[in-house]
């Protein structure tokens, strides 16, 4: 079981792991695991594990490159395999690719820190601002549980919210921001075919959007699970998600966040995690939870959807 | 562990019951995503100036070994003993040595020994604060204080400072707004000597100036000093205890930057009523402080002369802050500002108000350097563009390499908010820009040209959760 690692994400990941761990053991199964570092392959080659459970996210784990290394080391892994993992990790990627399908994901702008170190990008800015509208959600490309997510509320909040944003990455997207209900739907492998779970919506307590503290902090989220929706939108909802996952060829588990704008209830894909939380507070389990599936009995199906 | 003997798995409902179990007070106790940051800033490979430790690497091993069987021969059962809540004996003569040089006259019977200074701070809570209350501190203000005043679910205000410590006049200001509305602050907690995080010492005038306004209001101040003897330049001044008599001063140090952090010694003295209730607070936390610790430091006192260690420490921290504050001068960007500490462990940058220092950090991990982001010394959400950053726990080349990691990427910053706006490099100068008040003056004596923000209280009580 690989977890830990150097992201910025990693304390998630420990909590991810320690719970993937428990469930492993109590399905019976022997298990190591690794705190991902230097000695990763020096790891992995001593212990010939059959499978290799990543419980890994952000940078290097969710991204492909430790599947890449698991693929050279020939050994079989759990969840989507390099290139789902490139696509869906790097946001800019995921998202160019959903708007050549025709799948709804806010409207964009990205750039490179070069764009506006070499191209002089800052002077498009007003252009992009009159098109996307304010609020502007300012992103950096490559990083998860909301990190690094700056609010615009002007334009005289963007260079800020841009410099931070920068500070997570060397890309960054400029996202027209959408008021309305944020919705995750889960999905798993079941006998070789994609599974929707039942929708989990996350409504802060406090802060108005799921920032880094309320998605980890137990009691200051309110879950709803299965979400209050009438049925043809958690249909559409549980479609659009599907179709993404299709998309970038996820394999194993998944879960896609989406927006329901709440002028109009059209949906919206922000992202798809490949590698979706499983702590305590995480929407994955609980999604499981509500379709009577338990943690072990979901970390056992993940397991099984493995190609060995 | 057998996999029979684990505990089930968490549900959903099982999170929300948990939910509904944990006391008011946990609610603002807050799992923060700056707290895994700086989870990660301990790496072995990342040089931090992050931390808070002294440097414990020049105890001599054979001293410890030595110290430690003097207590097996003399004291073993005693040792390993229980002893009396309010410390023992021989530990408290030490105290009194050590308060003596720092010219406090004080008797064994009015001290009590704590587990820390840390402890001191939340006897002191414990003793004083109800929910809601308010408490006054700096700002910044020791960052380790901050989540004592929240599990108290106190109500803090944070009172700007300058290169003399605490605006005296701004918390007349702000003590006259709490009476307008009926309220009376249970205590001012200040860190007068070599502030933690600020760097800044409270000058003597304003020592005078709070010690008068205590008498006045008759308001308790909890003057926290575990740095004043690390002093590397300049003149000693006199403790808010020393002079206001222990009236109104409760007074709180500890052995962790003098001798030792491991030894969890500290110590306190306060007025007799509140001593009283302390010592009542103590008893029911741990009751009582470890014998083994208290006998190692009688043995070290007994052994020779301790001012000794101290004076080899001075010298070690005073060559590495000077190191820092050369690095600071060849690295940072002119729009960068930073105090001039005459002791402790910190030092206090500021940034332009555009770079965020959460976030930066986020970038400074990647080149394998940490400080601590400003806004943890903050309960108001002010902060965002300082840090603290520590010179007693890695050694001169790290410290001189770690300012050049992170003043290459505040530069880097600083250009690409000039590019972004518009602005020439350096254009946004960092005073004054927002109207946000620094936090203290840089060593070549500008005066900071921003107006002072108004303080806000902020309450970090259950009731404010509910409230959202």
């Amino acid at each position: 079981m690989l977890k830990g690692g150097h992201s910025l994400e990693r304390q998630v990941s420990l909590k991810s792991g320690a719970r993937v761990q428990d469930a492993l053991e109590r399905l019976g199964h022997d298990v190591i695991a690794i705190d991902v570092g230097s000695d990763l392959v020096a790891q992995l080659t001593t212990s010939r594990p059959e499978i290799a459970f990543v419980a890994l996210h952000g940078r290097d784990g969710e991204d492909g490159t430790v599947q890449e290394l698991l693929d050279v080391l020939g050994i079989p892994y759990t969840g989507s395999g390099v290139s789902a993992c490139m696509r869906a990790a790097d946001k800019v990627l995921a998202k160019h690719a959903m708007r050549d399908r025709g799948i709804p994901t806010p409207d964009f702008y990205a750039f490179n820190e070069t764009a506006f170190k070499e191209l002089g990008a800052a002077q498009a800015l007003p252009a992009i601002e009159a098109r996307l509208e304010f609020p502007i959600v300012v992103k950096p490309a490559r990083q998860g549980s909301a990190l690094g997510i700056k609010f615009a509320a002007s334009a005289a909040d963007v260079p800020g919210a841009l410099v931070a944003a920068f500070s997570y990455d060397r890309k960054v997207l400029l996202e027209r921001h959408v008021t309305g209900r944020e919705l995750a739907v889960s999905i798993i492998d079941e006998h070789g075919r994609p599974r929707t779970l039942p929708i989990v919506e996350a409504v802060p307590e406090q802060e108005d959007f799921y920032d880094f503290e309320a998605r980890y902090e137990i009691g200051r989220t309110r879950f709803v699970c299965p979400a209050d929706l009438v049925p043809p939108l958690a249909a559409r909802a549980n479609g659009i998600a599907a179709d993404v996952y299709a998309l970038f060829g996820c394999s194993g588990f998944a879960r896609v966040d989406l927006m329901l704008e709440s002028a109009g209830n059209e949906l919206y894909v922000l992202e798809l995690n490949p590698i979706p939380g499983l702590t305590e507070t995480s929407l994955l389990p609980q999604a499981a939870d509500a379709a009577g599936i338990s943690f072990d009995q979901l970390i056992g199906a993940i397991l099984a959807a493995v190609v060995t | 562990m057998s996999s029979g003997a684990r505990r089930t798995r968490s549900t959903a409902r099982d999170i929300e019951r948990y939910a509904s179990l944990f006391a008011q007070r946990t609610k603002v106790m807050k799992s923060s995503a700056m707290r895994d940051l700086m989870a990660l800033t301990e790496r072995p490979d990342v040089i931090s100036l992050a931390g808070g430790l002294p440097d414990t690497s020049t105890f001599p091993p054979d001293s410890y070994a030595s110290l430690m069987g003097t207590v097996a021969a003399q004291s073993c059962a005693r040792a390993l003993q229980y002893g009396p809540t309010e410390g023992l004996a021989l530990v408290k003569r030490c105290i009194v040595e050590v308060m003596a040089a720092e010219g406090i006259e004080i008797d064994a019977d009015e001290l009590l020994v704590t587990t820390g200074g840390q402890q001191v701070i939340d006897l002191v809570c414990k003793t004083l604060v109800d929910p809601g209350d308010v408490v006054v501190t700096e700002a910044p203000t020791y960052p380790g204080a901050v989540p004592t005043f929240s599990t108290y679910q106190a109500d803090v205000v944070q009172v700007t400072m300058d290169r003399d410590g605490m605006r005296v006049d701004e918390l007349e200001a702000i003590l006259d707004g709490l009476a307008r509305s009926g309220r009376v602050p249970k205590f001012i907690y200040t860190v007068p000597n070599f502030h933690n995080p600020a760097g800044v010492t409270m000058s003597l005038e304003r020592r005078c100036e709070v010690v008068r306004i205590a008498g006045e209001r008759e308001l308790l101040v909890l003057e926290d000093n575990p740095y004043g003897l690390l002093r590397y330049e300049g003149t000693p001044l006199p403790t808010l205890r020393s002079l206001d008599g222990g009236e109104f001063v409760i007074y709180a140090s500890t052995f962790s930057k003098i001798l030792s952090p491991g030894v969890r010694l500290g110590w306190t003295a306060a007025p007799a009523p509140v001593m009283q209730k302390m010592n009542i607070g103590k008893q029911a936390s741990d009751l009582c402080s470890s014998s083994i610790s208290q006998y190692f430091v009688g043995a070290y006192f007994e052994s020779g002369p301790w001012e000794q260690y101290v004076r080899s420490l001075i010298e070690i921290y005073r060559r590495r802050r000077d190191v820092m504050l050369d690095a600071l001068a060849e690295q940072f960007p002119r729009e960068a500002e930073w105090t001039h500490p005459q002791g402790g462990l910190f030092v206090w940058a500021t940034l332009p108000d555009y770079i965020d220092t959460t976030d930066l950090l986020a970038r400074a991990l990647e080149e394998h350097v940490a400080f601590v982001p400003g806004r943890a010394a903050f309960v108001d959400g002010r902060g965002g563009s300082s840090m603290r950053l520590n010179f007693s726990g890695v050694g001169e080349e790290d410290i001189r390499e770690g300012i050049r990691r992170i003043g290459e990427i505040v530069r880097e910053q600083v250009a690409l908010y000039g590019t972004l706006t518009g602005a020439p490099a350096g254009g946004a100068q960092a005073a004054g820009a927002s109207g946000r008040q620094q936090p203290a003056e840089t060593d070549n004596g500008d005066v900071p040209a921003a107006a002072a923000e108004l303080a806000r209280i902020v309450p970090l009580s259950a009731k404010r959760t509910q409230a959202g």
